[in-house]
């Protein structure tokens, strides 16, 4: 696993809100095609180390190599150009478009008719945006909502507004998918079609970075895994090694009787 | 009974104007949260601009009807420019000021616009050159003008074309994405200050078709013109339900009809004690008893469609 290239490398990252430490110092490695876990109690900075990376929060220290350059601290667009997509705990689509429009968004960073594009109506920019509809209907398909296409976001279900999610990120084509608890609140059935589709994006060439409270989710998806407790880094290693790490144990049951 | 036809055609124009400048200010609002008081500026400026390349061009010998597109075309150029400009250096450098900060800018631009506008073409009432010829028809009694016509194809089509370009391109989906959730938005790829940019010239441009619209209407300008218009154009924005695009046309239309049937009944609802000069009433009572009983407007929901 080691010989893989980095695709992403956190150096101290550190954040503060007012007097709380939501990240003190955190500096971790993912590897191209890996699935990386990243786990913790509820508060211990996941969701900041994430909006951290996406550029929707400016680190107060640290920073990020991605595909070994750095990256930009509040730009969310420039995020997205170099190739990071995300979910989000709680789903973040645009309800009031349709599931195939939300898509169609996705395609943004990746194609490039303007202002003037759209006024003028010239062949460059209809090719263009017919090309949007085509991919927006295959990574429909891709996630298995393609039935739901014409429905407005807020109007599917649950699960299929998570898949929605994923397909929305899938469409920015992302070198580095994170998703942020993408099974918080399913069934069994559901979390098991969702762990076969992230594994199909791996296998489609996709690193991901895994959010998840679901600990066997995690422990059976992850190639390796890194748990935050109090904003700090406590631990990065295979699942095997992290399940049994006495660190691990007390930070989610509390001190060792 | 004729009254009442005729009036509900002028306010039908009247009110096709009034909803081509709401939908400056409504599409600023659903993208960015800011009422962009100086569009009302812009839209003088536009009508200001078409006399004078109009005239010019009528001067040389150019046919009027050729002139007039010539003027349309200039006038949004200059428009959008302004737009542009009043976004990239008034209003963007305040994108995280307090609420209050970037109103009151607004004001001051448009009294700048307007200072500016007085100095470039003077203080006088200037009359707009006629672009085609104004043939009189007649349907029950009512009648309506040649220009009239005009204006309300010349609305039609180019609000189609912003309902087209707001649901139908790219563009219009990162409008439409911005305006519901600006940091999603940019983590897909779509870069708000862009999106916000076009929001204004788009704008601005129909601003300026407005403002000739005004000008072939009226058959005068003036560089105070923009304040009232762009008064109760704002309240047609409101009427409609401020950030919604059906409701800025809707709003306009409705706004329109009541002034002019207002107008028209007004003497007889006062025993004559007020005449129809008094039809300023009707848009701000409208504006009043809206944001008192409805704030949200006709059309307007908390989770609106805002674009």
């Amino acid at each position: 696993m080691n010989a893989l290239p980095v695709l992403l490398e956190a150096q101290g990252v550190a954040k503060h809100f007012g007097g709380v430490k939501a990240l003190r110092d955190v500096s971790l490695t993912i590897r191209k095609g890996e699935i990386y876990g990243l786990i913790g109690p509820n508060g211990a900075g996941k969701t900041t180390f994430f909006n951290c990376m996406t550029g929707l929060y400016v680190p107060d220290g640290g920073g990020f190599l991605f595909d070994g350059l750095p990256l930009k601290a509040d730009a969310p667009h420039q995020a997205a150009e170099r190739g990071i997509a995300r979910t989000f705990q709680n789903i973040r689509l645009f309800g009031n478009m349709s599931a195939l429009e939300n898509v169609m968004v996705g395609r943004h960073v990746r194609t490039h008719a303007g202002v003037f594009g759209a006024v003028l109506r010239d062949r460059r920019t209809r090719d263009e945006e017919a090309a949007i509809a085509r991919r927006a209907e295959e990574l429909l398909h891709y996630v298995g909502i393609e039935d739901r296409a014409d429905d407005l976001a807020k109007n599917l279900s649950y699960g299929d507004q998570r898949r929605l999610e994923i397909a929305r990120a899938l469409a920015t084509e992302p070198k580095l998918l994170c998703l942020d608890e993408p099974a918080a609140g399913m069934n069994g059935t559901e979390t098991e079609e969702l762990r076969v589709l992230i594994e199909g994006i791996r296998k489609d060439g996709t690193t991901i970075l895994l959010i998840e409270h679901d600990v066997k989710l995690v422990m059976g998806l992850c190639d390796r895994v890194a748990v935050l407790d109090y904003g700090a880094l406590i631990i990065e290693d295979v699942p095997a090694v992290v399940q049994h790490d006495p660190r691990v144990i007390e930070a989610y049951i509390g001190v060792a009787a | 009974m004729d009254i009442l036809l005729q009036q509900i055609i002028n306010g039908l124009v009247q009110g096709a104007i009034y909803a081509m400048v709401a939908l400056g200010y409504t599409m600023v609002y659903g993208i960015m949260g800011l009422i962009n008081f100086a569009h009302g500026e812009v839209v003088m400026i536009g009508t200001l601009v078409a006399i004078t390349v109009i005239t010019l061009l009528v001067g040389a010998g150019v046919p009027p009807a050729m002139a007039g597109a010539c003027g349309v075309v200039a006038a949004a150029a200059v428009c959008m420019i302004i737009g542009w400009s009043l976004e990239r250096v008034a209003y963007r450098p305040l994108r995280n000021a307090q609420r209050l900060a970037p109103l009151i800018t607004a004001i001051g631009c448009s009294i700048v616009l307007q200072n500016v506008a007085m100095m470039v073409w003077g203080r006088n009432y200037m009359t707009f050159p006629p672009l085609i010829a104004k043939t009189q028809f007649e349907i029950a009694g009512a009648s309506f003008t040649s220009v009239q016509v005009l204006i309300l194809l010349v609305a039609s089509v180019s609000m189609g074309g912003l309902l087209f370009l707001v649901y139908r391109t790219k563009l219009g989906m990162a409008m439409r994405a911005t305006a519901q959730n600006p940091a999603v938005a940019g983590l897909m790829g779509v870069n708000a200050n862009r999106v916000i940019s076009s929001a204004f010239v788009v704008g601005s441009a129909l601003g300026a078709v407005a403002g000739v619209m005004v000008g072939t209407y009226y058959e005068i300008a003036h560089y105070q013109m923009g304040f009232m218009l762009g008064l109760k154009a704002f309240t047609a924005a409101v009427l409609g339900g401020i950030g919604n695009l059906a409701g800025a046309m809707a709003g306009g239309l409705l706004l329109g009809l009541i002034e002019a049937l207002g107008a028209g009944y007004i003497g007889d609802l006062t025993g004559g004690f007020l005449g129809s000069h008094y039809q300023d009433i009707f848009a701000f009572a409208v504006l009043i008893v809206v944001l008192m009983f409805r704030p949200s407007g006709l059309f307007g929901e908390k989770t609106g469609d805002r674009a």
